[in-house]
């Protein structure tokens, strides 16, 4: 059989999209209540629990380790992760991280998994979703690649792990690659990946056994200057709420709609 | 010394127009120079002067475009350096945003993706959470790397050409030691019509469509338009994947988007919100997607398309 794999997901608690969202927190930041766990990260999770299981599972020694960064709420991400499988969790929480850009969220979560590392055994990947819900800048995993000096493989559509080699494919606009790079690893997944599974009954009592372990900047080894509003390098100016788009003109076919909008779009001097 | 680097990645025969259009806003934000990490040709190189790029910076040792990322943004890093520029315009590609991900980490420099609009004193226009909000942010470090998104402004050349001057940039050779690899790519079938995410009509279809994406495709070819998809018709397999627009699939903001058979879900605003105009038809009056549509039109696609597609014929003569 492969080897044993320790892999850590990083997982987001997001406002849930379900919902208005609105950006009305200190320094221009999202409001959070009403949050979930990242929808495409639980494809990202869903790739690391495969990946074990192909090798055994957690009784054979693989790790799938949940590790979100965010505000106390925050630990619900990785209480789902735990429930849909994985085998533990780590919560990075601090009150000077309100309000971390990509470059200060990297960084914070770059020294965690350096920390995750320091226990003897290194970490082999650390598998992320293509893009969080609500920031949507997909720089976090490039970042934290950068700063780890690890390899990316990201957008994967497909992943295989065989010995120290991941391979992946990548589909760009007009052609598919195939990308190989040597653990340890970033790979962010698509939702073209995989069919995420859902925490059933067994999943969730199992879970309430499984450790979450909560760390401070302290224990890994940052001091608060560098994060949050002071140690990001972006700043955002203001945020408005886009008004509504002026009601159009909505009409009922009668038979002659398909003329009227391409009278509407000659108007609109669009053909 | 250049004020603005842009980043053509491999700029091709001929530059595309989300290329012009990098090259116009770095324009206005001084005196603008290039990155390639492809080939360079004449006919490109010209046109790099014509829109008022000075110099062209070239990758020489390692063959960038065997590699993922690392290797182009270190080679990126290095000629941003060399440029002396405070501002790194990329696209907005999945691998744009990336090369300036793993370079801000290099250069320590903020980056803003996404980007729609930038002003002289390089603060950027962008909108976040599905199209809901508009922000203006900035980066507070020396160099600002911004990815920007396509369709945004008209290209327009320099008021007077320039012949650019060459530099080769060494790429630094530990970039490759580890980096992840592309070893092998297959292109797909090419369909002849405009490019998704820079076209300026894209007709899209859904559910609705029921596995016939013909009336679709009828439509966008009478309007010279790209065709695009929601998730639900992409997962069902009844277009490929590379046609599906939102959150997931290619964002686009073209002059006129037409949604045929789509319910208009959040994570499919996402990618269209910021089109022109929007043209939806669909059965049930209740969908979402009249309340973004400047023109709904409640009825069978079925019925509507073929007979739009008619009537554009018919006038074209
Ligand atoms: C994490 C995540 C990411 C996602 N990313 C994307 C994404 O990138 N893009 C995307 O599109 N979706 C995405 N989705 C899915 C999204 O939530 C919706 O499920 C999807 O957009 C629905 O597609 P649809 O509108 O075609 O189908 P439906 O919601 O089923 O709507 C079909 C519509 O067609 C109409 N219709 C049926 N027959 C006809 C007819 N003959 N004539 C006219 N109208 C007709 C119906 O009235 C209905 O409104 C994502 C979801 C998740 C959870
Ligand atoms: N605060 C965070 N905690 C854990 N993971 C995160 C966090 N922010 C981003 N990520 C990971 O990085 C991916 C890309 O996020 P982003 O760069 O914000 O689009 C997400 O899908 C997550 O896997």
């Amino acid at each position: 059989m492969e080897e044993t794999l320790k892999i850590v997901v990083l997982v987001k608690h997001v406002p849930d999209a379900q919902f208005d969202r609105h950006i009305n927190g200190p320094g221009n930041t999202t409001d959070r209540a009403e949050s979930i766990l990242s929808e495409l990260d639980e494809y990202a999770l869903e790739a690391a629990l495969q990946l074990a299981e192909e090798r055994g599972g957690p009784k054979a020694g693989n790790e799938v380790i949940a590790l979100t960064m965010g505000p106390a709420s925050a630990v619900n991400a990785v209480k789902k992760s735990l429930q849909i499988g994985a085998s533990s969790g780590v919560h990075l929480s601090d009150d000077a991280l309100a309000g971390s850009d990509a470059a200060a969220t990297s960084l914070a979560l770059a020294a965690a998994v350096r920390h995750l590392s320091a226990d003897g055994r290194p970490v082999d990947l650390v598998l992320t979703g293509m893009a969080s819900t609500d920031g949507e800048t997909s720089l976090v995993p490039a970042q934290l690649a950068e700063r780890l000096s690890y390899p990316q493989l990201t957008f994967a559509s497909s992943l295989e792990v065989s010995g120290s080699t991941v391979v992946g494919r990548r589909d760009a606009g007009s052609f598919s690659e195939t990308v190989e790079a040597q653990l340890p690893a970033v790979v962010s997944v698509t939702d073209q990946i995989n069919e995420p599974r859902y925490p059933n009954f067994k999943g969730i009592l199992a879970a309430k056994k499984k450790k979450i372990a909560t760390l401070t900047l302290a224990d890994v080894g940052l001091d608060p200057s560098q994060v949050g509003h002071s140690g990001s390098w972006t700043v955002v100016e203001s945020a408005d709420p886009r008004p509504p788009r002026t009601a159009g003109t909505i009409i009922t076919d009668e038979g002659d709609a398909g003329i009227k909008l391409v009278d509407f779009l000659a108007a609109q001097k669009l053909l | 010394m250049a004020n603005a680097l842009v980043f053509i990645d491999t700029p091709g025969a001929v530059l595309k127009k989300s290329s012009l259009e990098l090259l116009t806003i770095a324009r206005s934000l001084g005196e603008t120079a290039v990155a390639v990490a492809g080939e360079l040709s004449d006919d490109v190189a010209k046109q790099l002067g014509a829109y008022g790029a000075s110099t062209v910076y070239l990758p020489s040792g390692g063959d960038l475009g065997e590699y993922l990322v690392g290797p182009k943004a270190a080679y990126l890093a290095a000629a941003t350096t060399a440029s002396g520029a405070t501002a790194v315009l990329l696209d907005n590609s999945p691998e744009g945003k990336e090369i300036a991900g793993r370079l801000s980490i290099k250069l320590n420099a903020g980056v803003i993706t996404d980007v729609v609009g930038v002003e002289a004193d390089g603060t950027a226009h962008k909108s976040v959470l599905a199209g809901s909000y508009t922000t203006t942010a900035k980066a507070t470090t020396p160099v600002a790397i911004l990815s920007v998104k396509a369709n945004n402004v008209e290209p327009e050349p320099a008021a007077v050409a320039v012949s650019p001057g060459t530099a080769t940039i060494e790429v630094p050779a530990d970039s490759l030691d580890g980096a992840a690899r592309i070893t092998a790519r297959t292109e797909k079938p090419v369909s002849g019509r405009p490019d998704l995410s820079e076209a300026r009509i894209v007709v899209a279809g859904g559910r609705g469509v029921d596995g016939d994406f013909g009336p679709v495709e009828e439509l966008a070819d009478a309007l010279g338009a790209a065709v695009g998809a929601s998730r639900a018709a992409t997962d069902a397999g009844w277009i490929g994947h590379d046609a599906q627009v939102g959150q997931t699939g290619v964002t686009v903001s073209p002059q006129l988007y037409i949604s045929a058979g789509i319910s208009g879900a959040i994570q499919q605003k996402a990618g269209m919100q910021t089109a022109k105009v929007i043209v939806a038809i669909n059965k049930d009056p209740e969908s979402p997607v009249f309340e973004i549509a400047d023109y709904g039109i409640i009825g069978d696609l079925f019925d509507v398309l073929p007979q739009a597609t008619a009537e554009i014929k018919k006038r074209k003569g």
